[in-house]
């Protein structure tokens, strides 16, 4: 392949706050592969020292941790008055769409590709000006997002927009093009569906479980308890009340299951207040935001992990926990489920049967063991560089299109 | 006829606060108390409470050979005060020596204990007792419970150890038509008398004192003293309860707190028919005058004067659940370190941090805990718990594991 990729991000590791990063991080680094020329605009400053592949732009002097302030997912609260401030995610915006006009002059792109409502206003202006196809890339919407609720108007907005202006759209599963059909009127013609990937060499990168950093998860491994896990965000998005409750009434059948609770957000506090009004507190691990080896190790003390998504567009975190030895039980409301086979799935309301799938994970070995084995079989074969092909038919599809 | 006095008891303590004791932390470390900022804070408040007030009443105490006083002093105090200000602690028995000031009986570990193990309870009791012969040579022979937290049961139970007096809370809703300024016998009880906490009096120094949005501030010595006159008329006994560090760290020296009780107390010894009484000097004084009975627990806090601020969420309840649950495992051990942090772990205001009745008082609970929210503390507390578990499972094989 051949082509300039202007590639409009918000994120890229080290400096992701989730899933995102992540995607854009691997799916650019197998273009690259492939031969293409991307240019990778975030809006903060920061260093990206493992990325040689690629050159990332810093759209603004902002530093990783300020933006997380008003992170990625973050429903954004508008206010006029300061439309170029900093401080803001609407100001941010503003100042990431005026560094990409001067950007584009130099780099000339073939293609814009953009992800998510972040970066669609950025993409519809780069294609303005330079007349390029833009490709929109939806890992999240914010009817996913914002859970039941009905979500922030202005982001919906600027959803619509970018997908009527797009040249093509990408989704990142059957489930999030469901989405854009039905709640934004999007035709099934103009959607590709390329699911995510899981770059195993990345996890292969020496790392060894340190069975200290949880070691009272391990005493209790050793008595015969069975730890599931969740690693995610505490939002409305991710289900945990459901799971917590499930996790209750598991524990009434089954008193030998322990639940690991990784990660952070703003519904810690009432998860945590849920936990002792059912009197499971002490069966349910708060680890806080976890990096690095507290995060590997988390997948790995892990038995069954549990992606209990209200809605959730794709969900590399459960393709990372099967990797690490889990049985995954997994919403049907979860992208990451069209993909696996050799996985529980439930409806994310169905505490019951969250709660019966996992006591009978927990108390047979053979199950627990033909599920782990087989699902290693299955995410071993989703590769980002069969994404980095997907991508390039649609960027060609993307041409052609705007060549007639 | 005995003179109508003051009864001033101070409270004095100090907690074993947990560090943010994490999941990581948990079968692998055991140091779950904060020793810095246990250290800071004591200094801090050794340099803003106990030092000057101790002057101070070391000063009243020359002057004035009327003047009296009660406290009671935690063990974890005594600990706290031992390894990190032991001139404080020299302070203490200076006063002691006096024989003007007596110490009142409580638990060690300032716990709730008596609401939930009643065998752990009376240990405390009896470890403090010794303690305090130990460190200042006296024995104790009035009780206090944690938080003033006080039922009948508590009445009885003190009677059958042994105590003469005990102190409570002189709520409204209880008293009625009574007044707080009299000497009490507990329902139930033959041989025990009982003091009742004028809030009103105590509050307007205690909470009061520096709030410039009280209508009475500022608070004077002559304004002060025509209050407390007027509550002595036809009276026995004004009983003046608060915390020790009312004097410095919650009314801080510049509301002019340590003048003002210096002028106070010279004001009212001023008027001959007054007089300042220990605890034990009031029940001598005084005949109970008639019977009082609390069948529910009333303590010291907040508007409810219940114990709602320290076992009323569902957090606290589960921590009191799993904290008590494990006694008998621990104390068979007889390992000294783990039964020690066991203890600590039980002092009150580990619960007191969980509470998230962020109402009127609210900003007490805020003002008081070392963690970011409630949640934390619980968690930090959970972790606890958890490896208290491991030692026992890992150290000593019995109990068993449970999340």
């Amino acid at each position: 392949m051949d082509m300039n990729i202007l590639m409009l991000g918000w994120e890229l590791p080290p400096h992701n706050s989730g899933g995102l990063g992540v995607a854009c991080y691997q799916m650019s680094k197998a273009l690259a592969l492939q031969g293409a020329k991307i240019d990778f605009v975030v809006p903060y400053t920061a260093d990206h020292p493992e990325i040689d592949f690629m050159t990332v732009h810093c759209a603004t002097e902002i530093s990783p941790l300020d933006r997380y302030n008003f992170g990625a997912y973050d429903i954004y609260k508008e206010n006029s008055k300061h439309k170029n401030s900093l401080n803001n995610m609407r100001g941010l915006q503003q100042r990431y769409i005026k560094f990409v006009e001067k950007l584009i002059k130099i780099t000339k792109p073939d293609v814009i590709h953009c992800h998510d409502w972040l970066t669609m206003e950025a993409g519809i202006r780069a294609k303005e000006i330079t007349g390029c196809p833009l490709v929109v890339h939806v890992h999240a919407t914010e009817f996913d997002r914002s859970g039941s609720r009905s979500g922030n108007q202005l982001v919906h907005d600027i959803e619509y927009n970018g997908l009527m202006m797009a040249d093509r759209i990408i989704a990142v599963s059957g489930i999030t093009k469901g989405i854009i059909m039905d709640k934004y009127q999007i035709p099934d013609s103009k959607i590709e569906i390329v699911h995510n990937a899981i770059d195993i060499d990345d996890l292969n990168d020496g790392y060894k479980y340190d069975n200290k950093t949880y070691k009272y998860m391990e005493a209790l491994k050793k008595e015969g308890y069975i730890v599931v896990s969740t690693i995610t965000r505490f939002t409305i998005q991710k289900g945990l009340f459901h799971f917590i409750r499930a996790a209750a009434k598991a524990n009434e059948k089954y008193s030998k299951l322990v639940f690991l609770l990784a990660g952070d957000g703003e519904q810690r506090d009432e998860l945590i207040k849920l936990a002792a009004d059912l009197g499971i507190a002490d069966k349910v691990f708060f680890t806080g935001f976890v990096r690095g080896k507290q995060w590997r190790d988390a997948y790995s003390v892990s038995d069954i992990f549990v992606m209990s998504s209200v809605s959730e567009p794709f969900g590399l975190t459960a393709l990372e926990a099967a990797h690490h030895g889990n049985a995954l039980i997994i919403t049907r409301q979860s992208g990451v489920g069209e993909v696996l086979k050799n996985i529980f799935k439930y409806d994310f309301w169905q505490e019951d049967v969250l709660a019966d799938q996992m006591i009978g994970i927990a108390t047979s070995k053979a199950l627990r063991e033909s599920l782990t084995n087989n699902v290693k079989l299955e995410y071993a074969k989703l590769s980002w560089s069969d994404v980095a092909l997907s991508l390039s038919k649609v960027y060609g599809v993307a041409s052609r299109k705007q060549t007639i | 006829m005995s003179k109508r006095g003051i009864v001033l008891y101070l409270h004095v303590h100090q907690p074993f606060r947990l560090r943010n004791y994490s999941v990581f932390d948990t079968a692998l470390n055991h140091d779950y108390f904060d020793d810095t900022a246990n250290e800071q804070i004591f200094k801090k408040v050794a340099d803003k409470s106990y030092r000057p007030m101790n002057e101070l009443l070391i000063k009243l105490l020359d002057k004035h050979p009327e003047f009296k006083l009660s406290l009671s002093i935690t063990g974890s105090f005594i600990e706290q005060a031992e390894r990190w200000a032991p001139d404080v602690l020299d302070s203490f028995k200076k006063i002691i020596a006096t024989g003007r000031v007596e110490i009142v009986a409580e638990t060690y570990y300032h716990s709730l204990a008596f609401f939930h193990d009643r065998n752990e309870f009376e240990s405390q009791v009896k470890i403090h007792q010794d303690k305090i012969f130990d460190v200042f040579g006296v024995r104790t022979s009035v009780f206090r419970n944690t938080e003033l937290a006080y039922n009948d049961q508590l009445a009885k139970w003190a009677e059958e150890y042994g105590f003469k007096g005990i102190l409570a809370e002189g709520w409204d809703p209880i008293l009625q038509w009574r007044s707080p300024n009299m000497v009490y016998r507990p329902h139930g009880t033959k041989n025990i008398s009982l003091l009742l906490k004028n809030y009103r009096l105590s509050d307007d120094v205690a909470f009061r004192f520096g709030d410039k949005n009280w209508v009475d501030w500022p608070l004077s010595a002559d304004k002060y003293n025509v209050w407390v006159n007027m509550a002595a008329d036809n009276s026995s006994v004004v009983n003046l309860f608060m915390d020790y560090e009312t004097f410095g760290e919650h009314q801080w020296q510049d509301t002019g707190i340590f003048d003002f009780y210096e002028d106070f107390v010279s004001k009212w010894l001023d008027n001959p028919i007054n007089t300042f009484y220990t605890v034990s000097g009031a029940i001598e004084a005084f005949e109970p005058v008639a019977e009082i009975s609390m069948p529910d627990t009333v303590t010291w806090a907040d508007t409810e004067r219940d114990l709602t601020a320290w076992s009323g969420n569902s957090m606290q309840q589960e921590a009191l659940r799993y904290i008590y649950s494990m006694s008998d495992d621990i104390i068979r051990t007889g390992d000294e370190s783990l039964i020690q942090d066991w203890r600590k772990l039980q002092t009150s205001d580990n619960f007191y941090y969980m509470c998230t009745k962020w109402f009127a008082d609210g900003d007490v609970h805020a003002y008081f805990s070392p963690y970011e929210s409630p949640y934390d503390a619980f968690l930090y507390y959970l972790n606890a718990i958890r490896d208290l578990r491991y030692r026992l499972h890992h150290d000593h094989h019995t109990g068993g594991l449970n999340g």
